[in-house]
């Protein structure tokens, strides 16, 4: 279906780089939560594995900040149909968190310190597709955008990169998060855009 | 057709809120309907297929094909000052939706509810009280809305004379109306503890404007002793 809106042309603007489907570039890094912005200290801070087996991996900020990190550019891309290019973060690939790690799970639930939760397959987080980021743009991550840490899965819709996150746990079932529940596609591809249920 | 699928909307008619803000009546034949908060996406076609879309509240609750959108013009952007201002009666145009489960008003909750407005902010906010009063709930409705001046007051008649178990109270940031008793000046703890209800009562919280007065507001409210979990929000962007 092509319905053409008499008199509207739009503002194109130069890029040298595609967009996934209806998303366009943003300057700012705009804000999408569902609630207040927990302020979290690093002091009480703990980031925590759980297997399906309920076995438990859990780091203290500090031995976090020990951990090999790496500095990821990457495009984000939100389900609110703003994308940033060539953001810089710091954080910790996946593939760190879990090389100790014994599973034969297939997906994760991720867990934010305000209740927030969403679901990923295991292989989407692996081999460098993922983080647990700590700096933007050179700086401490800050509260509003996610901070003290943040999921970073940025081949997924901007949601899946649990902000205030505290934890994973695996298992053998593939469970909805908190938007999931409410009409958001499972797996979430903006290249596909799979922005809700049925996309 | 699926719940999610463009639809064909056209432009029945409209109603200026304020000189940079209306009000666009739509029809979308076979509209599923809708819960007070949710939004949609409405999605514009060039002649040359380019293409622009953009998320807005739904401003009226559920009533057949009729669906209402209030949009406040930003100057220098692509899709808000096409809606304001070029769109013509019976233009065609696609949106879709209703979407969003968590930011939304259920007209079977009794608990007291308040609302917490920033500029166009109080579109999905006004769904809901219009809703209130049309499934008849006695919901102990507050709001709080905070605007630049008098001239910026969407839904200004409805405001004033709002319906038996609602209080308005109106936050001028920039220029207070002639006579007022209280100086222009930001939303504050005070105006949030007075005009409020207190935390004890557990009141289901909507908080909806640009980004920054919904950080700010969202944490007086935690300070003030409301649960997170019944501090709904909803960001439009940057002020
Ligand atoms: C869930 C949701 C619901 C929304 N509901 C409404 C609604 O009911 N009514 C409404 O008017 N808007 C609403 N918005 C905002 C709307 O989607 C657009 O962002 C807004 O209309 C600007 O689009 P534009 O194409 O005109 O500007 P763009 O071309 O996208 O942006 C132009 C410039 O304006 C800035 N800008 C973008 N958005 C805003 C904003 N909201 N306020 C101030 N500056 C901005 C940009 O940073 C940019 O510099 C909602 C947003 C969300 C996420």
């Amino acid at each position: 279906m092509d319905i053409v809106t008499p008199g509207f042309r739009g503002r194109r603007r130069e890029r040298d780089r595609a967009l996934p489907p209806g998303q366009y570039l943003a300057e700012d890094f705009p804000v999408l939560s569902a609630g207040p912005t927990p302020r979290v200290r690093p002091e009480g801070w703990r980031f925590t594995i759980e297997t399906e087996t309920g076995e438990t991996h859990a780091w203290t900020w500090a031995e976090f900040l020990a951990l090999p990190a790496e500095t990821p550019r990457v495009d984000i891309h939100c389900v609110t149909r703003w994308s940033k290019l060539d953001t810089e973060w710091r954080g910790v690939a996946l593939d760190t968190l879990l090389a100790g790690v014994d599973t034969a799970a297939d997906f994760v639930m991720a867990h934010s310190f305000d209740g927030y939760t969403t679901n990923v397959p295991l292989e989407d987080l692996l081999d460098g597709q993922s983080w647990i980021a700590y700096e933007y743009d050179g700086e401490p991550l800050d509260s509003e955008h996610g901070g003290p840490a943040r999921l970073l899965v940025p081949h997924l819709y901007f949601w899946k990169s649990a902000k205030w996150v505290r934890g994973l746990t695996l298992s053998h079932a593939d469970e909805p998060g908190f938007w999931e529940s409410s009409g958001y596609h499972h797996y979430g591809d903006p290249w596909r855009e799979q922005r809700y249920q049925g996309d | 057709m699926g719940r999610l699928d463009w639809r064909v909307a056209r432009l029945a008619g409209h109603r200026d809120e304020t000189p940079t803000a209306r009000t666009l009546l739509l029809d979308v034949p076979g509209w599923p309907g809708h819960l007070a908060g949710q939004h949609v996406d409405v999605r514009l076609t060039a002649q040359d297929g380019y293409r622009a879309e953009r998320p807005y509240s739904l401003a009226a609750p559920s009533g057949g094909d009729r669906v209402e959108l209030t949009v406040q013009r930003i100057g220098d952007g692509e899709v808000s000052p096409f809606l304001t201002e070029e769109m013509r009666i019976g233009d065609p145009f696609e949106l879709r939706g209703p979407i969003g489960g968590w930011f939304v008003w259920r007209p079977a909750d009794p608990a007291p509810v308040l609302l917490i407005a920033g500029g166009s902010g109080i579109v999905p906010l006004r769904a809901m009280l219009r809703a209130r009063e049309e499934v008849g709930s006695r919901a102990p409705f507050r709001l709080i809305y905070s605007v630049r001046t008098p001239e910026d007051v969407y839904y200004a008649d409805e405001l004033r004379t709002p319906r038996p178990g609602v209080d308005v109270r109106l936050v001028y940031t920039r220029k207070a109306p002639d006579g007022a008793r209280t100086a222009p000046g930001r939303l504050g703890l005070a105006e949030l503890n007075s005009h409020g209800w207190p935390a004890e009562f557990a009141p289901n919280c909507f908080v909806c404007g640009p980004t920054g007065f919904v950080e700010t507001v969202a944490d007086l409210l935690l300070a003030l002793g409301h649960d997170a979990r019944r501090v709904r929000t909803e960001r439009f962007g940057p002020a």
